[in-house]
């Protein structure tokens, strides 16, 4: 009973109404939480997956055999590869599209990758400017990997004993 | 120089002069209140921006003061689409009898002693049916625009407006009762003294119902179900685009400043000074603190401006209303409450209880 008349009292002084209007008061004076993106970035994780890349050896040859675990494990099917017999009596890859738009960024091929060759950046911040260029090839994922190589290599030793 | 201007002056017909000067009276009150609006639209984003722990915009000009400009710019510049199985003539002239109420209503508004465009008797009265008369062009906009969201949004204004107009007049019943005067100059004067003498005080209660109503009115957060964005798009504008757009924004935003300039003359004294009656009057003539201190168009702004907060403060707290319990709060609370307040205040006014109502 007296419950119900002190709810009833309340509801009319706006005790909660005012209550809230308190904390937004409040809020309003504290420190704010943006990140101002282009002029400020947040931290990023070793683990970040952006941009794909493909890596080289330190001598020069490229670390992708064709095993083709990465296009059997990916989800959204955004990898693409045909590969053959080269002079040497190895196995490499003639085709290597990735489709950045199916592409979800789920990080799998790298996990699948059992010579580490195909990775992903740090850099997120990449565009298109025509129909077809989100489709990237062999030898575009392997200049990225060039340009970057020194990144990719430490963010793997950073992850390596938790591997 | 100034001789020959004046002569000049004095040769134009009577009927030009007085034209001249009333139409440059009107320029400026709306120049300013345009301005206003614009930055109203600043100000909320950047309050309700801090209020959610962020910045708000600040990309435009310096810490993003250029921001209202670029806005008007850009909806000016867009495209106006208009539906293919829209009413073409209904669909134009719906933002128009939007804004023509919301901006007529700045007639009767007193800024300060004196400081008026027009000194009418019935003011109260003409800014009730004014501001009745908006609805319409929410209602003809959501007719005319021949899409499901745009009448269902119209409906529940209309639905809304009607519920919350009756509460809000009440409201206003009271106000007069205090005053004895429809002019909105007189009520002011009436509530002379101090603080105290304001008629807050005595009609708590109906200021509070007056200012609830108001939000409704202007179907500002947490009544803005008529906007809904998750439920109805955007109500009865979603088929606006361009200019259209803008206008009904300007006609919102101008009923907000409207709404809480009202709030402050017939509740908190107008352009009354809060120090008067607490300092003796001899500090009020002191020359640049007697001036800041005294009665005077900056207090009625500051007041206003501060209502206007108020009006951004509750749109960043208070979730949206359920339609049903909207309609709940207007008729079965607000309603009575004015209602019963009402009664007391009459046995008040019998009474003739001092300060207020002798």
């Amino acid at each position: 009973m007296t419950t119900a008349l002190r709810d009833y009292f309340d509801s009319f002084t706006l005790r909660e109404l005012f209550k809230g209007l308190r904390l937004t008061g409040k809020r309003m004076f504290s420190s704010k939480v943006t990140v101002q993106y282009p002029d400020e970035k947040t931290p990023q994780s070793p683990r970040f997956r952006g941009l794909h890349a493909l890596r080289r050896y330190p001598n020069g040859e490229e670390r992708c055999i064709a095993c083709k675990l990465c296009e059997a494990v990916c989800p959204a099917l955004a990898i693409t590869i045909e590969s053959e017999m080269r002079a040497d009596g190895t196995r490499r890859t003639t085709r290597y599209d990735i489709d950045l738009f199916k592409c979800i960024y789920c990080g799998f091929c790298e996990e699948s990758c059992p010579v580490d060759s195909i990775v992903e950046t740090r850099n997120f911040e990449y565009h298109f400017e025509n129909r077809g260029e989100n489709v990237i090839h062999k030898d575009e994922l392997l200049a990225i990997g060039d340009k970057y190589e020194a990144q990719i290599a430490a963010d793997r030793a950073t992850d390596a004993p938790y591997r | 120089m100034f001789g020959f201007l004046d002569s000049a002056w004095s040769a134009l017909p009577y009927g030009v002069r007085t034209t001249s000067l009333i139409v440059s009276k009107i320029a400026g009150i709306l120049l300013p209140l345009l301005l206003a609006v614009a930055y109203l639209t600043f100000l909320e984003r950047k309050a309700i921006g801090y209020m959610q722990v962020r910045v708000g915009p600040n990309r435009v000009g310096p810490r993003g003061w250029l921001q209202p400009i670029a806005d008007a710019i850009k909806l000016l510049l867009k495209e106006v689409i208009v539906p293919t199985s829209a009413n073409r003539a209904l669909f134009f002239s719906a933002p128009v009898l939007s804004v023509a109420p919301a901006l007529a209503v700045w007639a009767v508004i007193p800024f300060a002693d004196g400081v008026v465009l027009a000194d009418i008797n019935a003011g109260l009265l003409y800014i009730l049916a004014l501001t009745s008369l908006s609805v319409y062009g929410v209602i003809v906009a959501g007719w005319a625009s021949n899409s499901k969201y745009a009448l269902l949004g119209a409906m529940r204004s209309a639905a809304q407006i009607v519920a919350y107009e009756i509460a809000m007049g009440f409201a206003l019943v009271g106000v007069l009762m205090a005053s004895g005067s429809l002019n909105l100059s007189e009520i002011v004067l009436a509530q002379q003294g101090s603080v105290l003498h304001w008629f807050w005080l005595p009609l708590l209660p109906l200021f509070g119902v007056y200012f609830i109503s108001g939000v409704a009115e202007t179907n500002r957060a947490p009544f803005d179900v008529v906007e809904g964005e998750s439920e109805i798009v955007a109500g009865f504008h979603v088929e606006y685009s361009g200019m259209g757009f803008a206008i009904f924004f300007l006609a919102e935003y101008a009923n907000i400043i409207l709404i809480s300039a009202l709030a402050t003359l017939m509740f908190w004294g107008g352009w009354l000074s809060p120090f008067e009656g607490i300092f003796p009057t001899g500090v009020l003539g002191w020359p640049l603190i007697g001036l800041l201190l005294g009665s005077g168009i900056h207090w009625f702004l500051l007041k206003t401006a501060f209502f206007i907060f108020c009006f951004l403060w509750a749109r960043a707290t208070f979730p949206r209303y359920r339609y049903d319990q909207i309609m709940r709060l207007g008729w079965k609370i607000l309603i009575p409450v004015t209602l019963v307040w009402l009664f007391v205040e009459g046995v008040a006014v019998v009474l003739q209880v001092s300060p207020w109502f002798d």
